[in-house]
This record gives C-alpha cells, structure tokens and sequence, in this order.
C-alpha cells in the first residue's frame, strides 16, 4: 500500500467519524435499541422472569387487548388527559403575565425571583412528591389544617370542608397531583416566557405606550402575539411531559394509582402491567400506544399553535 | 535489572498471587432490609464452616430488589449466587424456571423439607412441583391489643377472639368506653378471612386448574364482615405504615392490630416503646390462622457458583445455630422447626407484659395451612382490593364487586 495515502498518516480522513462515535455508540446502544426491542417485543408474549428464549409470538394480539379488554387502561388514559389539561393549562396561564410582571416590575431582584420559582423544576420530582403526601396527610397535614384555620375566616370559611379532607379519596386525588404538577413546571414555564419576552424590541412596547397603551393593553395586544411561537414550544413540551406523567401519581398514591383508579396515569399503567402482571408484551403495546397518541396531539398543537411560513 | 526482565517479573509475581487464590470463591448474595440483616449476621459462622468461601452481600430496597431480580432473569446477567425473596413475589419467580430446582441432585433438598414449617414449603414449590427455593424465615399471625384499653371498655380477650361477630361487637364497646379503634383498617379483616379455613394444597384467589375463586362464599363473607366493621366504625382507615398508622398508636386511637409476629418487635423498637408493658398477643380471632410474610432463599440456575451457594442457603435455611442467631437477633420466627423448640420461646417478652408469646406464634405456625401460590396472585390482590375499595367507599353490591374482580382478573391473567 502506498504509505501517504494509508489513513493512519492522514488521521483527517477518520478523524471526525471517531469524534462523533461516541454519542451514537450510547444512542445505538441506550436509545435506539431498546425502542426498537420494544417494538419488536410488542409483537409477543414474554414473561421475563422466565429467561429470554421464553418470548412467544402474538402478532397484534396485544395491541387488540389494549385497545378492547383493558378498561384500566382507558381508565388510566381518562386520568392522564384529565391531569394534564387540568395541571397544563394553568402552568401556562399563570406563567405568562408572571412572566411579564416580572420583567416590566422586578428590577434587581429579577433573577432571585425567577430562581426562587425555577427551583421546583430542578428538584427531583420523588422528593417533592414525597414531601407534598406528607403535606397532604388527611389527619396530620398541614394543607388540612391550613383549611381547617380558615374555616373561621369571614368569606372563605362558608366555603370550606366540614371534617379533614381525605385527599386519597376519588373526588379528590387528580386535584391533589394536578396542584403538585402545576407547581413543579410554573417556574420552568416563567423562566421559558421571560426569555422570549426579553427579545421582544423595546421600541415596539415603547410605540404602544405612546399609542396610550396600558399595561394590561399592552401586555394582551403587543406581547402576547409575539409569544406566539414560544408558546408552541412550551406546549409542545407540556403535552409530551403530562402525557407520560409517572413520578407525581405513583408516590402520591403509594404506586397504587389510589381508590378506584383515580390517580393512574397511562405511564403507571404501564408499569404494573410489566412488573405486576409480568406481560412485558402487553406493556409494550401500551408504549407504542401512548405514543401515538402523544404524536396526534403534538401534530394537533402543530395546527394550532404552529409557525406558518 | 534488564529493561526487558522487570514485566517479566511482574507477571509471574501476578501469576503466584492468582495461582495462590485460586482455591477462594466468592458468592454474591443479594437480599433486602430487614431480611439481608440475617445474612449478614450469618456470614461470621459461615466462614467457620467454609473458609474459602467469600460472601458479598449486596442489599436494595425491597421493591427495587424485585425489579431488580426480575431483570436479571430475563436477561441471564447481573445474576447473584443466592437470591432472597419476599412471600409477596414467590409465586412469580418460582414460576418462572429460572430458578434451580433444589428437590433434585445435588442439592436432594426434598429430603430435608421434613424439618421446616410444613406451610412454608408449597409456597416455594412450582406448579410442576420443582421446588425452588427454600423458606429462611416465617411470620405466623397474631393479634396485638392494647390491654388497658381493652380493660377501660370492659371487653376480654375471650370475647374479643371468639367469633368475628363478636370482635366487632367488642371494637364498638371500645369505641364507645375510650374512644379507639379496634382496627388500623377494616380491610385487614379481609386479608386473615380469606386465608383462614383453607385446607393444605388449597390457593388464596386460584385453584389448581387457575380458576379464580373470588366469587366463592369465602370472599362474600370477608367483603361482608369488612364492611360490617366499615359501617360499626371501629375501624381508623388508615393503611399500615403510613404516618397516620404509627400515630394512631402513639396517640392510644387504635387499640389492637392483626398482623405477623414480627409486629411486636417494631412497636417496641420505634412506633410506641413508650407502650412498654400495656400490649399482649393473642392468637388471631374466630381461630383462625394465617401467615403474613416469610422470605426464601433460591439459588438462580445461571448463577456462577451454584455449589458454593447452595453451602450459604443450607446455613441460612437449615442450620440451627444460624436460624437461632437470627431469632434472638432480629425476632425473624424461624422456618426451621428444630429451631422452634430452642428455650428461647420460653422467655418472657417485657413488651408484652412479660407474656411468653413465643409459645403462642409456635402453635400458630404449626397450625397454618400450607396454601398454594400462583403466580398471579400479585395481580389477584390488586383487582380484589381494588372492588374491595368501591365496596367500602362508594357502597358498590359485594356481589357485582366480586363478578367484576373475577372478570377483571381473568382479562389480565389471559391464560395460554
């Protein structure tokens, strides 16, 4: 071989496959594999316990299961959707004209505000969840007695429960892990809209106001159009994070999914029905269900909140 | 010394090392809390017995322990020499084949299975009658009561153990004496009743085809007493172990709890040691007998050093000086029935008013029926105790309940 044009004297040639390689050996190998093993396995019947040759082929069988005979799962997807839009909406009706004040109001202390609500965001979820169903103790804690205090209050106290409200109760579990959602991704949401309100041009907010704009005026009419687009990122990442909601509903309800199912979302649905019932196969299913289903509602939000170009 | 001479020398330094620990093995053992404190107490008297034997024990909470185990089945890697598991998760693994099969050569442990528990076995027994672990420790129920609040209301042990009937009976005049509940939860009645009265070789929620059995007369009348105890309100609906359960002690509202024997030694040790004195044990009401718990011990079949941890698990399981240790130590009632006998039974417990409850929870042990698991029993006591749930609270009819538990269970058991 002629030795100036052997690759190990022009390390250029290879060199940039050798530098990219690394993060598609662990995307091969933690990402790609298991989704397509998964879909694979979708296709039959596995009780892992028993070893790998134990896999049977069902065709589509566990997918009709899914669809025709698993009412926890329609259940458990009733109560992802409900959670979702209950604890999404507000996350970003609330975090919008926060967003706002907080840039037009805070001045120095702007971003130990904005840290202060980002932090529930950057807490793990499983002590936060921990904490809330201490919180949320129907004889010890302190949400009841906050409640309780209140009921001697001159308005609001004709309004509150007679006894401690027992929030594993069905009528109330989605409210409880609803308020812990909402109030894990407010901040993250705030820190998303201030950043796009900050590259709105200061011209723009300046010619409202010398339009005789007010601030409530200026913040429906001129800033949020132009939120527009973050708006459909935030979204987008709402839907696909609500949808697959696990941690909050599994330790607030001791991983059962509480009374009557009330607080069992598809994800943990999912996993009983691989680790309690040992169906691998059906669970796969599941996956690829919620999927699909988490795909046609960020196509429908595409519609919706889209850029047209 | 020459450039070349000292890897040279290197080498065959390493090579006398390994050659030198080439006799030693080492198991890994992977186990959970409470259960891993037994192993770890027992691997001092098993390097006695065993010198070139190296145990690791290795320990994860108790569900991810089970996660943990079920995926290195499936896959055949990460897989410990000897297993622990929990009564709640036998039924699958020892379904599974993917545990060795201890009644065969050369472990002949059939021949020894005279000497434990007789009820402890068939849960460790497959279907196709491969026995797949071996029990190490077992929790006979008894029923704890609160002595002076028992007292103030008037009610006796007796009268309190008779009958169901007039167990509930003695939770109202509790209640209305002192103010406690005669139960941490009314679904803990459930739980013995369904147990009790079965015969050796029958299951809890299948029989020996898989039919479930949910709608059986044994089911109607537990849902039908829990819900007797529900409406009288004598029970505090709170579930075991949460923070509501141990301050129902602390602040003397739950005046007696039916569990395993092992109960005592957490009351003691951090619910209400301040209680000292006022409990007693009795054995569980209308004479019945049930277990709660137990662990096993399996050797996988794809482990690396099979014979070494079949050594280990014939210390845990079958030496009587190690089942002893682990008694006096840990208050883990022993599987082993030689092990019962020891005088350790006859001491008197303080807790418990100097009471020689041991005594009592032998007789329980050797009274429990040896009951058949499934291993779809996990998914069984999930669908009953959900129906269970919207009997209680939303005063669904026991008998739509328990046809909506067999028809749910039968959609998920789907079997081949």
């Amino acid at each position: 071989m002629n030795s100036s044009t052997s690759p190990w004297r022009h390390p250029r040639k290879w060199a940039p496959y050798l530098f990219v390689s690394p993060f598609f050996i662990l995307f091969g190998a933690f990402g790609l594999f298991p989704l397509v093993f998964s879909i694979y396995l979708s296709f039959h019947s596995w009780d892992p316990a028993a070893g790998l040759l134990a896999m049977e082929w069902v065709g589509f069988e566990n997918y009709l299961y899914a669809l025709q005979s698993d009412d926890w799962l329609r259940a458990s997807l009733y109560n992802t959707f409900w959670m979702a839009l209950v604890s999404g909406l507000p996350q970003h009706l609330v975090a919008m004209p926060l967003a706002y004040f907080l840039h037009s109001s805070f001045g120095r202390w702007r971003n130990a505000v904005v840290g202060t609500y980002f932090l529930p965001f950057i807490t793990s979820s499983v002590a936060i969840s921990l904490v809330f169903s201490t919180l949320f103790s129907r004889d010890f804690g302190i949400v009841n007695a906050l409640l309780a205090s209140l009921k001697n209050a001159p308005l609001v106290g004709a309004l509150m429960p007679a006894s401690n409200i027992d929030w594993a109760q069905p009528q109330y579990t989605k409210w409880m892990i609803s308020f812990v959602v909402f109030w894990r991704y407010v901040g993250w949401n705030v820190v998303l809209y201030l950043s796009a309100i900050q590259t709105i041009p200061k011209d723009v907010l300046e010619a409202a106001v010398m339009d005789g704009a007010s601030s409530w005026q200026k913040f429906v009419h001129v800033v949020l159009p132009l939120l527009k687009p973050m708006a459909f990122f935030a979204v987008t990442l709402t839907i696909i994070g609500n949808l697959q909601l696990f941690e909050e509903p599994f330790i607030l309800t001791n991983g059962t999914g509480g009374i009557d199912q009330a607080g069992k979302t598809a994800a943990m649905h999912m996993y009983s029905v691989a680790f309690t019932d040992g169906d691998f196969g059906t669970a796969s299913a599941i996956a690829w269900l919620l999927f699909m289903l988490i795909a046609a509602a960020t196509w429908l939000n595409n519609r919706l909140l889209g850029q047209r170009d | 010394m020459p450039h070349q001479l000292r890897p040279l020398l290197a080498i065959a330094v390493l090579a006398l090392g390994l050659a030198a620990h080439a006799e030693k093995v080492t198991i890994t053992v992977s186990s959970f809390p409470d259960l891993d404190r037994g192993a770890k107490a027992a691997i001092a008297g098993f390097k006695k017995l065993y010198p070139d034997v190296e145990v690791k024990l290795s320990s994860m909470a108790y569900p991810d322990h089970h996660t943990a185990m079920t995926t290195a089945l499936a896959t055949g890697a990460n897989l410990p020499d000897v297993m622990g598991i929990d009564m709640g998760f036998i039924g699958k693994f020892v379904e599974s084949g993917g545990l060795e099969d201890l009644s065969k050569a050369p472990y002949n442990a059939a021949t020894q299975v005279s000497r434990i528990a007789k009820f402890a076995v068939p849960a460790a027994t497959s279907s196709k009658g491969a026995l797949a672990a071996l029990p190490v420790d077992i929790g006979p129920g008894a029923l704890f009561y609160r002595t002076d609040l028992l007292q103030k209301a008037g009610v006796t042990e007796a009268e309190m153990t008779k009958s169901w009937e007039s167990f509930i009976a003695s939770g109202i005049k509790v209640k209305a004496s002192t103010g406690a509940y005669m139960l941490a939860n009314a679904t803990d009645i459930k739980d013995i009743y369904i147990r009790a009265g079965l015969k050796d070789g029958e299951g809890i929620y299948f029989d020996s085809k898989g039919k479930s059995l949910v709608t059986s007369e044994r089911f109607e009348r537990a849902f039908d007493l829990t819900r007797q105890a529900r409406q009288a309100g004598i029970d505090a609906k709170v579930n075991s172990w949460t923070s509501e359960w141990s301050e129902g002690f602390r602040q003397n509202k739950i005046a007696a709890q039916m569990m395993g024997a092992w109960l005592s030694g957490h009351l003691k040790n951090w619910i209400v040691p301040e209680t000292t004195g006022k409990w007693r044990s009795a054995q569980l009401p209308a004479g019945a007998f049930a277990s709660y718990g137990g662990s096993f011990y399996a050797v996988p079949a794809k482990a690396a050093n099979k014979k070494a941890a079949w050594d280990f698990v014939q210390y845990l399981t079958l030496n009587r000086d190690q089942q002893l240790t682990a008694f006096r130590n840990m208050d883990a009632f022993p599987s082993l029935i030689e092990a019962q006998g020891d005088t350790f039974i006859d001491q008197p417990i303080d807790f418990l008013a100097g009471q020689k409850a041991r005594q009592l929870w032998k007789v329980a042990a050797e009274r429990i029926p040896a009951v058949v698991v499934d291993r779809y029993d996990s998914v069984a006591t999930e669908i009953v105790g959900a129906e269970l749930d919207k009997v209680l609270e939303q005063g669904k009819d026991i008998k739509q309940a328990l046809a909506d538990a067999k028809s749910g269970i039968e959609r998920r058991v789907r079997r081949k």
